[in-house]
């Protein structure tokens, strides 16, 4: 019985170990790579490395392009965020709070436009956005409204059933309480609700900047120059003249520094988030 | 949790309607709008290049479309592989964490990171990984198993490639909700089957599984659709390459749209994928609202 239960630890640490080899060491080499120069990277990999080559991070990041697109990334990303937190709470205290015919059908038409294959919308928002919605000759495309607008689309589901499932377990009693005491709508609503699911809705609010932040196929299809964002930079490393490998993955790195910084804030919601509040820990 | 109603309809849908605006908007009216084109022979470059009502024409030519059809069927393989695999090593790792040890909470926080990170700087790891000259998976290849590993040129090894960059960016999802779901289940049953004598594999198979059923069947179909959804980390990796061996359904859309400007084709094209998609989501909504169990 003993040496069954070592084994079976034994398994279970070198399987966990594997795995967790598996998931660093890719992110590891990315770092790797960004604090290299040209004549570093090549020849047999090294694991270890004693210096720092900076001029991967300054030279994109001191140049004006780069600059904007982190600018452009952060601004969209935020704007997108306070709106879809505004819609989401209002969407979930209905959804919480009142009996609406076709609730059901709301639910499965939102989880739609979420799991809906970006590639599938391409195209009729890009004609949309060049021809459809444009007033003389301002055009939505390569604004940075029209990017905010469109990621309503995926992160407006994932918040309002996320929020839902907050709101729910806050006792209607509350409500009610609120309501004798003469308390509005928006009063019971802001001053009641809003406190109660603060931490909801912090968690709500730094998923959905990170998947905002994280977004590239609308972003490199809907922007030219002006709303640029971060992760279409990133794929402009790729030339076909030869890639400056050091400096594409200190532009990585950046990319990636959001998601690093709160993961261990939001490990616990992640799921809950991207299950639509079907699976909990 | 259902709660009482306190407020009246008509509030409620107030609250929602600048929320069903926008999605309106991004949502409801591209899709109207696409299935509009799809009936137009639309190309920009073409001659005429005014829309041409061609009736279900763009659809016909789909059919026989070898690009097309190729693409779809990579598209189920890439799937089918990525899911099944991330599934078993789900529920493998599931299992070993649902009891407390230490280092528990490091190893999760750790095995959460890849879903976080954007699927483009996913791409760019393992384009790194893989390069030839200073990559290391290339180069370890060579060393111990005298492998010429080369994405740039051997389709199985860029095929493959794809599939373990979407394990290593998707395991963990199937693994926490998996967890998720083995620690809410009761003790009772499978303290009496360990008395009873059942072995490890038969508690897996007839009380693990059919008691975690829901969560399996939505964490299996999420996956599904996330699979068939998949773009930026393959552009990033391969661009589709070599030749057509990575072109799944989204970059080959993207390549009909718009390098060859072809709307009302391309049109057709992502009607098809968005039916496919949403017969999927009408299964996945059947089993989270748990009316699964009264179809069957």
């Amino acid at each position: 019985m003993r040496v069954r239960r070592f084994l079976r630890n034994l398994l279970r640490y070198t399987l966990l170990a594997g795995i967790t080899l598996f998931t660093i060491l890719p992110l590891y080499w990315l770092f790797l790579v960004s604090v290299r120069s040209r004549v570093e990277l090549f020849g047999a990999p090294s694991f270890i490395q004693t210096s720092v080559y900076i001029e991967n991070y300054t030279k994109p990041f001191f140049s004006e392009a780069y600059q904007r697109y982190l600018l452009n990334s952060i601004v969209i990303a935020t704007s997108n965020t306070i709106l879809v937190v505004l819609l989401a709470i209002a969407s979930a205290y209905a959804l919480s709070r009142c009996r609406l015919a076709g609730e059901e059908n709301i639910f499965f038409w939102t989880i739609t436009n979420r799991m809906a294959p970006p590639a599938a919308f391409l195209l009729p928002i890009f004609i949309l956005y060049t021809r459809v919605f444009t007033l003389g000759d301002a055009k939505m495309f390569d604004t940075h409204f029209g990017l905010i607008l469109l990621y309503c689309v995926f992160n407006l589901p994932f918040a309002i059933w996320l929020l839902k499932g907050i709101i729910d377990s806050i006792p209607t009693e509350i409500d009610e309480a609120a309501m004798v005491d003469g308390a509005g709508l928006w009063m019971t609503l802001l001053q009641i609700i809003v406190p109660l699911a603060a931490p909801g809705i912090a968690i709500t609010a730094i998923l959905s900047w990170i998947f905002a932040w994280n977004e590239y196929l609308f972003a490199a299809t809907l922007t030219s120059v002006h709303a640029r964002t971060i992760t279409t930079g990133l794929a402009e490393f790729v030339t076909v003249t030869g890639t400056n490998w050091g400096e594409m993955a200190a532009v990585a790195v950046v990319a990636l520094l959001p998601a690093l910084l709160f993961v261990a804030l939001v490990q616990r919601y992640i799921i809950t988030g991207l299950t639509f509040g079907a699976v909990r820990e | 949790m259902a709660q009482r109603p306190i407020w009246p309809a008509r509030v409620g849908w107030g609250l929602l309607a600048p929320t069903l605006c926008i999605l309106i908007i991004t949502g409801l009216l591209p899709f109207l709008y696409v299935l509009y084109i799809s009936f137009f022979d639309w190309n920009v470059f073409a001659a005429q290049g005014v829309p041409l009502f061609v009736g279900e024409n763009n659809y016909r030519r789909l059919v026989f479309d070898d690009d097309f059809l190729g693409a779809l069927w990579r598209t189920v393989q890439f799937t089918f592989w990525t899911v099944t695999i991330e599934l078993v090593l789900g529920f493998i790792l599931a299992q070993s964490l649902v009891k407390n040890f230490v280092g528990r909470g490091i190893f999760r926080t750790i095995h959460t990171l890849p879903l976080m990170v954007a699927p483009i700087v996913v791409g760019a790891i393992w384009r790194l990984l893989t390069i030839p000259g200073f990559g290391p998976i290339p180069h370890y290849l060579q060393q111990w198993f005298g492998v010429d590993y080369n994405i740039g040129r051997i389709a199985t090894h860029a095929f493959w490639t794809t599939v373990l960059m979407d394990i290593w960016h998707w395991t963990p999802f199937v693994t926490l909700t998996f967890l998720g779901a083995f620690s809410s289940l009761p003790r009772e049953p499978f303290e009496q089957a360990q008395v009873d004598g059942a072995s490890t594999l038969q508690i897996h198979f007839y009380l693990t599984i059919p008691m975690t059923m829901p969560i399996i069947l939505t964490t299996l179909f999420i996956r599904i659709m996330d699979a068939l959804r998949t773009v930026d980390e393959v552009w990033m990796l391969t661009g589709g390459g070599p030749g057509s061996a990575t072109r799944y359904i989204g970059i080959h859309i993207w390549r009909v749209v718009f390098p060859k400007t072809d709307y009302g084709y391309g049109a057709a094209m992502s009607l098809l994928v968005l039916y496919f998609t949403i017969v999927l989501c009408w299964l996945l909504f059947i089993v989270m609202t748990g009316k699964f169990k009264q179809i069957q």
